[in-house]
């Protein structure tokens, strides 16, 4: 319990996030400007050169080099931030995999665009679902307040777990609009988040060699103990990986009881119990669903949310509980996987194959390239849905909603 | 105070057998850099020959702290351990970035420049074999003109190669210098100076490869000798923008006989083919560079 209320502050969802790494107290910041984070960079630095933030900015000269610097200050046990967006997110694409493989608890906000070609500074999630195969936890914000309570607790997730967490919101959507969020207070984020503790360090004390080649089989260590070759490591990532959904659960309901808010673990829902059909995205296109539910609520269907938070890991156990009860399942995606379907819409159906209890599945893209998506359009996109669905049509293939070919 | 070979520190911080060719020259240079650091240091090291030298998991052949890195991340990377070891109070360790002329001159570029505008607060440190070595001989920016890499295996190189020294120079940095593992003694003096200055120190130093040079590995010092005899290589520093020969190279621009290019390219099977004309090339390149830089000697004194 407070006796003082924390401070409400109408700011964007990039301010959001420079404040939690603010509050969080990062050590090492390196980061590279580009539409739409920039302002998380300009914000920053505006704290570190006020004194408001104590640590070391690094003005890097590209977004590789900027998670190059938070690779190695990491790994001298430094807690380091970055955040990027697209482009700059791909040209960081092999750092992304060093940092995941080498199991250091790195926070990085991506202000979700579109990749080019050809150039788009608007916002959809293709950038982010492109390395979702690289090991990190990808979690999904659908407002600023989340934002700024999801990357604080990020760095207690990464650090407890040693994976990297990336802390997606959408670009302009969430990064430039002001919301009112309320900013917790330096002491009790404290009390939360206690000094970075690593488990290994590089010091000339204790030599080491990090991330030396690795073989494909064990291979004897100078004492003549068997160590695990390069499959063994990425079984222990995976398995990290894996387990990593109870942490998040943990950290999550911890946040909750100290500061009030529960963004609800790996997804959250709306009107979800009893829904007959759940409308499934992520970010704040999830947020719009639920107007959406709203009106279809009002014409007596029985619409639900499900938003995905926690992306990686694939929450799959607890989804396919979530939808079991359920007649169809609206997928909408931000993003494609070209040449196949919508990265939720394929994971989720992958989820659901084989069980007895399934509910239809129906896969659409939205909002590409920063075409807006509405209320009404998704109310829309149901009602077509299930109509198809009556006919007993199969719908397999992804539909794109308001593509105008 | 220029230290005599005998007088070298004892220390070994290379465990005897790694995985780097017989007559590597980076084995001979990199143990006399980790004597003049005596153990108080964090290297980071790009893909290269270095990291084969460095060994594999779960075995090292060397004793100080070592961070593998992405090839075109070296300078990045250093810039990461000095902001890191900045916040967490550890300044006194020397951070070292090691790389070969691919990780420096190509790819690592842009890291190296970045942080070099910044003057960073490292050591870094291009040990050029003139070529992708660690990949199998293919050409790089250093790969001097006429040579026979694996990528220019019936022309040979086309162009000259690249002055990174003159490149850092223009970023202003506070040292700069060429060392040979031919000549150990001045390797280690430089080393030993870099450490004592502040800001992005750079070390360019000449390694003769065997392998990919194609020569017999007991002639590395020699032919790291006959660099410096041509004036193909010169040894030399630029402290706060003044530039000085040093050892050997200062000797030869006082005495004024360089010998001809001929005598070092023909015997190594990489210049196998070459053609007169380029032979003619490279020494009226040489001559225009070395005359400059006995120019600029001249200036400091």
């Amino acid at each position: 319990m407070h006796e003082k209320k924390a401070e409400i502050a109408i700011i964007t969802g990039n301010q959001a996030a420079a404040n939690a790494a603010r509050l969080g107290r990062v050590q090492v910041v390196a980061a590279y400007p580009i539409t739409p984070q920039s302002s998380v960079v300009e914000t920053l630095s505006k704290f570190i050169e006020e004194g408001e933030l104590a640590a070391e900015f690094v003005t890097v000269e590209s977004e590789h080099s900027a998670l190059a610097v938070c690779i190695a200050a990491s790994t001298v046990g430094a807690r380091v931030f970055t955040a990027t967006s697209a482009n700059g997110l791909a040209y960081m694409c092999e750092q992304i995999h060093w940092a995941a493989g080498s199991r250091l608890p790195i926070v990085m906000g991506c202000a979700n665009r579109a990749m080019a070609a050809p150039w788009s500074v608007l916002n959809d999630q293709q950038d982010s679902m492109s390395q979702r195969d690289a090991g990190w936890i990808q979690i999904y914000c659908r407002n600023n307040q989340e934002i700024m309570d999801t990357f604080i607790q990020a760095f207690k997730i990464a650090e407890t777990v040693h994976v990297p967490v990336m802390v997606c919101y959408d670009g302009y959507i969430l990064s430039h609009t002001v919301m009112p969020v309320e900013v917790p207070r330096q002491e009790d984020v404290d009390a939360f988040l206690p000094p970075y503790q690593p488990h290994l360090t590089l010091d000339p004390a204790d030599p080491k060699n990090i991330n030396p080649v690795t073989l494909a089989d064990p291979r004897l260590n100078h004492e003549g103990k068997l160590c695990h070759g390069y499959m063994e490591h990425r079984f222990l990532h995976q398995e990290a990986l894996l387990q990593s959904t109870e942490t998040i659960i943990a950290v999550g309901q911890e946040y909750a009881e100290r500061f009030g808010r529960d963004w609800g673990g790996l997804y959250w829902g709306y009107q979800l119990e009893d829904a007959e059909v759940i409308v499934m995205a992520a970010g704040s296109l999830a947020s719009e669903a639920t107007v959406a539910v709203d009106a279809l609520r009002a014409d007596g269907i029985r619409a639900g949310v499900l938003g995905l938070r926690v992306y990686r890991p694939f929450p799959k156990r607890e989804l396919v509980a979530a939808v079991a009860q359920a007649r169809l399942v609206v997928v909408v995606d931000k993003s494609l996987s070209y040449g196949n379907e919508g990265p939720i819409c394929g994971d989720l159906k992958a989820a659901l194959f084989g069980r007895d209890r399934a509910p239809a599945l129906h896969g659409y893209v939205a909002g590409l390239g920063g075409r807006d998506v509405k209320a009404r359009q998704l109310a829309e996109t149901v009602r077509n849905s299930m109509a198809r669905l009556d006919e007993g049509m199969l719908l397999s293939d992804t539909q794109w909603i308001d593509c105008r070919i | 105070m220029a230290i005599k070979i005998l007088d070298l520190p004892e220390q070994e911080y290379m465990l005897p057998g790694n995985r780097a060719c017989a007559g590597c020259s980076l084995g001979i240079a990199f143990r006399h850099i980790l004597k003049a650091l005596d153990g108080n240091c964090i290297f980071t090291v790009p893909a290269s020959c270095l990291t084969v030298l460095g060994g594999m998991y779960p075995t090292s052949s060397v004793t100080v702290p070592w961070m593998n890195v992405v090839f075109p991340s070296t300078a990045a990377a250093a810039s990461g351990l000095v902001a890191g070891l900045k916040v967490l109070g550890k300044e006194h360790i020397t951070v070292v970035a090691m790389a070969g002329d691919g990780g420096t001159a190509d790819i690592g570029i842009q890291a190296l420049s970045g942080a070099a505008e910044r003057n960073a607060n490292f050591l870094y440190i291009c040990y050029d074999n003139e070529a992708y070595m660690n990949t199998g001989t293919q050409r790089s920016g250093s790969t001097p003109m006429g040579a026979k890499t694996t990528t220019t295996p019936a022309l040979g190189k086309r162009q000259h190669s690249k002055d990174v020294p003159k490149i850092i120079e223009a970023h202003g940095v506070p040292y700069i210098a060429t060392a040979s593992p031919s000549y150990p003694a001045d390797l280690y003096d430089k080393v030993r100076k870099a450490i004592g200055i502040h800001g992005t120190r750079y070390m360019h130093i000449n390694a003769p490869c065997p392998s990919g040079w194609q020569f017999p590995p007991k002639d590395t010092v020699k032919f790291g000798r006959q660099a410096i005899e041509t004036g193909i290589f010169a040894l030399y520093e630029i402290q706060d923008g003044v530039f000085r020969l040093t050892g050997r190279s200062k000797r030869l621009a006082q005495t004024g006989q360089l010998t001809p290019v001929r005598d070092y390219i023909v015997p190594q099977g990489r210049f196998k083919g070459i053609a007169e004309e380029t032979i003619e090339e490279v020494q009226r390149w040489v001559n225009a560079r070395w005359a400059a830089y006995v120019r600029r000697d001249a200036e400091a004194a």
